[in-house]
């Protein structure tokens, strides 16, 4: 364990509080009285407790019972539905299931059934029932900021297309995102059809041009390439986040910690290399990890290459950076030729794509680990060139009518292409369809509010090509419009027909059924959430050898890196209050982005955390936050997109700065060039951890593979729980059910999706920037990162860390109220109309997992959101304690079900939120008094141990201990074996 | 020197006392009865209704049972206020041209929701579940009481968490066996304590006191 490794200064987030603008509040929080003393709170809280008290003799309000007129037959009242439907995510479909309580959705799960997430979800899907919901959102139809009807639009529209269709629709452009539905593709067909000489941009800000163009440099066309995790003994990721993003990660993930449990008696495990930038979701979780320049990764896969004797590739000299990894690095790639696989970052230029591929060939891991597709993909093209021949046409007076639907050019283009007001002027007619009125919304003439995806009908493919159908669980809000409605209206053939006649029929269509065949086909699409049998068909291909030449030579000097920000993506989840507080991975930041770069890059240029600094890159400047990441590449500076926003809600606009003002065609990715310049001020940065390192405690233990299997107890070695009966108090005795969880460290990803998920269950508060920069933020559930070893190139170990629920509840003895108790199934239960609020629990948790309400965080007055909230929960207010109940609303709906019916609860049949969200299933939940439950097989393991058990407080959420699989023959073996006691 | 007391002041000592004591403890009885008093819970309060539904008359005289209007009785935590239509499923036939049911056909032809008046309104802190209460052998009456003699609906429990616990740690004393749940002019037999720790093992009822059986 070193202690060197306290690195980022943590005091600085405390010094230099600041009164902050109104921006950082959030509107889901009432306006605090800001700043607070304690006197005027102590006023308060009296005054509260007065009413309170006077309150409480009072009877209460009469209140209204509202039936259906005519109740539908599906529904019983208070209980809830579940829907399949799919969100698509940067034209990718994420497949879930959405519970809807009467007619609302409340809560986002992932669909067990499909073949890619088998039921997991990530972060933007469990916060996107927030989005929905957002009362930010564009609300109506408008032309030149008046009010018109959708009638109006449509015949504007359609008579400026009329108007060229002699021309072929020269002069029309439609602007999209990444396209994979197969509806909006086949009317787009038609539509090119009909006017052969419209152009259809695609522009994806995060996009994968790279990945495409390397597949074409590779395989001679565009493929996608897939990665069967589930097949890998061995996988080395080149800058790529293979399980923390993109449309495959939560496969990848899965099928990553399945190789990777050593529960069972499994004593194997695969092992991950990760050479990076900077720290992803996969680094961390790495056996090991090399801090490396973006710009030398492609040296690396060349040197790489050259040591496999790779077809073109000569023997490279490798960099001194990395010298010592490509030999032991190409020696187990080769002991593992089919069951490895390399696989490269969207972020890296194309060649060193072509390389990876070249070296998946050369080891038979292609058709083994590493499977090619057709594209899923619409219509993969270079975005970038698309883009760019539309701003340059733009330039040239070319365009007549642009329609852009469902993107944000002028907000995240790339700076040179100057997308801005005068290139938008040229333009005679401008249409935006959108989900806000964005940058791009306030200079086109028409904007449209956008439907919600759960508003929608319509259909995406999953990352594996398989077809989920779009279903709304509500009427549209605001009556918001599809893609398919606005080029629907573009066809000469539209008879207004609604998008879920058109996806309808488009599937009609394509499937040639007829009648009652294919309604059965249509009803099992709909409920199952996807169509089976539409996978992207694999392909055979011959890879072509390496050009070594077009590999980028890797420079000297300071990088930039563009990165899609790990919580609001490329900028379109900026306006979500729940992914704004995520504490992001590794950073732990919230409503910032920031100029992440290593410890020693910041001592270099005299800067440490929360400075201001100004970015100067190709003569463009932007303002950024210094934010000191340990793992960070040496002279390497990352910077998230999404923040900066100008135009997008109360939440994003103003927070953080956008690094698309600094972005340009060059290099999307990354580039050699960029100068740091302090400012001398500070900017203060919401952390959500201000504790780097463990301090010599054995929080997260951990040990390599080789002394897991000699001392396969070595969690226990050094820290022992006290005996059972050291205690004063009675003994607790559990006779039915004992509700117990089990958190695998050796696969969690830190991928933060438990903690969005128990967000949305739970209905808990969004607390703004400020309350968090002063520790008030209140998820229930966190997930810890703590580093050991070099600051420059450390171990990460995350640790989702929920209430424990311990035996021996520290909490529970303090309360002045009772209102906090044990229950007989051993949850510490928390009874919020009893809270007084001394907050003397949360004083005595050692676990520091109580929240307390400081102020009245839930928004009581948007009635939007009063349609978010779970019915089965609570909405606490101010002055009151809250903490995980292990979903307690959950366990007694299963309970009251199995004693209707006369049994017990079954293993599995509850899922906290975490659990059900979590792509890896680190997390399980169970009876642990049935010895057959997995939770008690888990608890059984040797890895098991409580977290600060030496308290003797029993707690009944324990960790499997983390276990690394080094490569003794790697140059860092010795430090990342190092076990953590 | 006199003595500044008499003999007397002892006697005024021990009465002010004495009298304190019982004043306050009085005040406290007395703010415990008021709030548990059907002023506060507003019990025995018939309130009043858009439509005068009369319980006596469908229940009592009709014989309509529980479960024909509130259906999720058995399967939901909710049990369920009938839509309009369950109303008009008889009165299209029945009393088709009532004045007094002319809010329901309004309601029907109109597509808009009668707005009843909650008669039994727990705080939305409490999670009670209607499903399981009956599965297990607890009685309609037994917490809405003789629904079938009261011409307009009113609550006869204090519905405070004392009379919950009541039940909640002595489920023998009041539950019945399940074919007479929703039998209204149950009585339970002289014996309701044997028959009760039979139907408490029989049914596998629990007694589930902990906080967040109700709370969370």
């Amino acid at each position: 364990m070193a202690d060197e490794a306290k690195i980022v200064d943590v005091t600085a987030v405390r010094a230099r509080l600041q009164a902050a603008g109104g921006r950082e509040f959030p509107q889901c929080a009432a306006e605090l009285l800001d700043p607070v003393s304690r006197r005027t709170f102590a006023k308060l809280m009296g005054a509260s407790l007065a009413l309170a008290g006077i309150t409480a003799c009072t009877r209460q309000p009469a209140e209204k019972i509202v039936p259906y007129v005519r109740q539908p037959e599906e529904i019983v009242l208070g209980k809830p539905l579940y829907y399949a439907t799919a969100m698509p995510v940067a034209g990718y479909a994420v497949p879930l299931l959405v519970e809807s309580h009467e007619g609302r959705p409340t809560k986002i799960e992932g669909n067990p059934g499909h073949p890619v997430t088998r039921g997991s979800t990530d972060v933007f899907s469990q916060a996107s029932i927030l989005g929905l919901y957002d009362p930010d959102r564009s609300r109506t139809l408008t032309y030149r900021g008046e009010i018109r009807p959708w009638r109006a639009f449509r015949s504007e529209l359609r008579a400026a297309v009329d108007l060229t269709r002699a021309r072929g629709g020269d002069g029309i452009r439609l602007l999209t995102g990444s396209v994979t539905s197969t509806t909006l593709a086949s009317q787009l067909q038609h539509l090119q059809a009909e006017l052969p000489r419209l152009v259809w941009h695609q522009w994806e800000p995060a996009g994968r041009d790279q990945a495409r163009a390397g597949a074409r440099l590779a395989f001679g066309e565009y493929l996608d390439v897939q990665y069967r995790l589930d097949q890998a003994e061995l996988i080395v990721s080149l800058d790529a986040d293979l399980l923390g993003s993109g449309p495959l990660s939560l496969r990848c993930a899965r099928e990553f910690a399945e190789k990777r449990r050593v529960t069972g008696g499994r004593r194997e495990m695969n092992r991950l290399y990760v050479i990076e930038p900077t720290p992803s979701a996969t680094g961390s979780i790495a056996d090991h990890r090399l801090p490396l320049q973006a710009g030398s990764i492609g040296q690396f896969a060349l040197a790489l290459a050259g040591a496999l004797g790779v077809p073109g590739a000569p023997p490279t000299p490798a960099s001194r950076d990395f010298a010592a990894w490509i030999e032991p690095l190409a020696r187990d790639l080769q002991r593992h030729r089919g069951t490895g696989l390399v696989a490269v970052g969207d972020d890296q230029p194309a060649a060193v794509h072509a390389v990876a591929h070249a070296i998946n060939q050369a080891l038979d891991n292609i058709g083994r680990t590493v499977v090619c597709t057709e594209p899923v993909e619409a219509r993969p093209i270079d975005q970038l060139s698309s883009l760019r021949e539309l701003a340059s046409d733009m330039e040239a007076g070319k365009v007549d009518a642009l329609v852009v639907i469902d993107s944000n050019p002028l907000y995240t283009a790339p700076a040179d292409l100057a997308f801005d007001e005068r290139l938008m002027s040229k333009v005679r007619l401008r249409v935006h369809l959108g989900l806000y009125h964005d940058e791009t919304a306030a200079f086109c003439h028409w904007h449209v509010p956008a439907a919600h995806y759960l508003e929608s009908w319509g259909d995406a493919r999953a990352a594996d090509g398989t077809v989920s159908l779009i279903q709304p669980l509500i009427a549209p809000l605001y009556s918001g419009r599809t893609a398919h409605d606005v080029i629907g209206s573009m066809l000469s053939a539209d008879s207004g027909q609604s998008s879920h006649d058109i996806v309808r029929a488009y599937w009609q269509q394509r499937t040639n059924l007829k009648g009652a065949e294919f309604e059965a086909f249509w009803r099992k699409a709909l409920h199952d959430g996807m169509v089976a049998g539409t996978e992207a068909p694999v392909k055979a291909v011959a890879v072509r050898a390496v050009d070594a030449s077009s590999i980028p030579r890797g420079g000297r000097g300071r990088e930039i890196l563009f990165r899609a920000d790990p919580s609001v993506f490329d900028g379109r989840f900026a306006n979500n209050g729940w992914l704004q507080e995520l504490p992001k991975p590794n950073t732990k930041l919230t409503w910032d982005n920031a100029a992440l770069m290593g410890p020693s890059t910041a001592a270099r240029l005299g800067v440490k955390a929360q400075d201001l600094v100004e970015l100067a890159y190709r003569g463009r400047r932007v303002k950024a936050p210094v934010w000191v990441l340990p793992g960070q590449a040496p002279d390497s500076i990352t910077v998230h997109l999404g923040y900066g926003r100008t135009r997008a809600g109360h939440l994003a606009t103003g927070a953080g700065f956008s690094a698309y003002a600094i972005r340009t065609s060059q290099a999307l990715g990354s580039d050699y060039g960029v100068e740091v310049r302090a400012t001398g001020e500070s900017y203060l940065l919401a952390t959500a951890q201000n504790q780097q390192t463990m301090e010599g405690r054995a929080i997260v233990r951990s040990a390599s593979l080789e002394e897991f299997r000699s001392k396969p107890d070595f969690a226990h070695h050094e820290v022992k729980a006290p005996a059972r009966s050291l205690t004063l108090y009675p003994e607790h005795l559990y006779p039915g059910y004992a509700w117990g969880m089990a958190i695998d460290l050796n696969t969690c990803i830190g991928c933060n999706a438990c903690i969005v998920a128990c967000q949305a269950e739970n209905n808990i508060a969004v607390v703004g920037k400020v309350e968090v920069s002063r520790g008030r933020k209140m998820h229930w559930l966190r997930v810890d990162r703590y580093y050991t070893g070099d600051p420059e190139r450390p171990t990460a170990y995350n640790q989702p860390v929920p209430c424990m629920q311990c035996e021996n509840a520290p909490c529970e003895i303090v309360c002045p109220v009772g209102a906090t108790s044990h229950s007989s199934e051993g949850l510490n239960d928390m009874v919020y109309n009893r809270c007084v609020g001394t907050r003397y629990c949360s004083n005595n948790c050692p676990y520091k997992v109580r929240r307390f309400n400081f102020f009245l965080y839930q928004d009581w007055e948007t009635p939007t959101l009063k349609m978010l909230r779970n019915p089965d929960v609570t909405v606490r207010s101010r002055g009151v304690m809250e903490k995980c109940t292990y979903c307690v609303q959950r366990i007694n709906a299963a309970k009251i079900e199995a004693e209707k019916q006369g049994r017990p609860v079954r293993d599995g049949e509850i899922a906290t939120a975490c659990e059900a969200a979590c792509p890896t299933q680190a997390i399980v939940f169970g009876n642990i008094n049935d010895p057959g439950s997995r939770v008690a097989k888990l608890k059984a393991e040797p890895l098991n141990y409580g977290l600060l058990e030496d308290l003797n407080t029993r707690p009944r959420t324990t960790y499997l201990a983390a276990v690394r699989n080094p490569n003794p023959e790697m140059p860092d073996a010795a430090s990342s074996h190092e076990a953590e006691r | 020197m006199a003595q500044t007391f008499r003999r007397s002041a002892n006697t005024v000592f021990i009465v002010t006392l004495v009298g304190l004591v019982l004043i306050v403890g009085g005040l406290i009885g007395l703010a415990y009865a008021l709030q548990s008093s059907p002023y506060v819970t507003r019990a025995f309060e018939a309130r009043a209704q858009p439509i005068q539904f009369s319980h006596e008359r469908h229940v009592g005289g009709n014989g309509i049972d529980c479960r024909y209007c509130h259906t999720s009785v058995e399967t939901s935590s909710f049990a369920g206020i009938p839509p309009t239509k369950t109303c008009m499923n008889c009165h299209s036939q029945i009393f088709a041209d009532s004045p007094f049911l002319e809010l329901v056909r309004a309601s029907f032809r109109d597509d808009r929701s009668i707005q009843w008046t909650r008669v039994h309104d727990l705080p939305d802190f409490v999670y009670f579940n209607h499903s399981i209460h009956v599965n297990k052998g607890i009685g309609c009456a037994t917490c809405h009481g003789r629904v079938d003699l009261m011409p307009l609906t009113y609550q006869v429990q204090t519905l405070q968490m004392s009379w919950c616990l009541n039940c909640h740690r002595h489920p023998e004393w009041y539950v019945r066996p399940r074919e007479a749940v929703y039998q209204m002019d149950y009585r339970p037999p002289a014996d309701q304590l044997a028959l009760g720790r039979k139907l408490v093992a029989e049914y596998g009822i629990q007694s589930l006191t902990s906080c967040s059986t109700c709370h969370r």
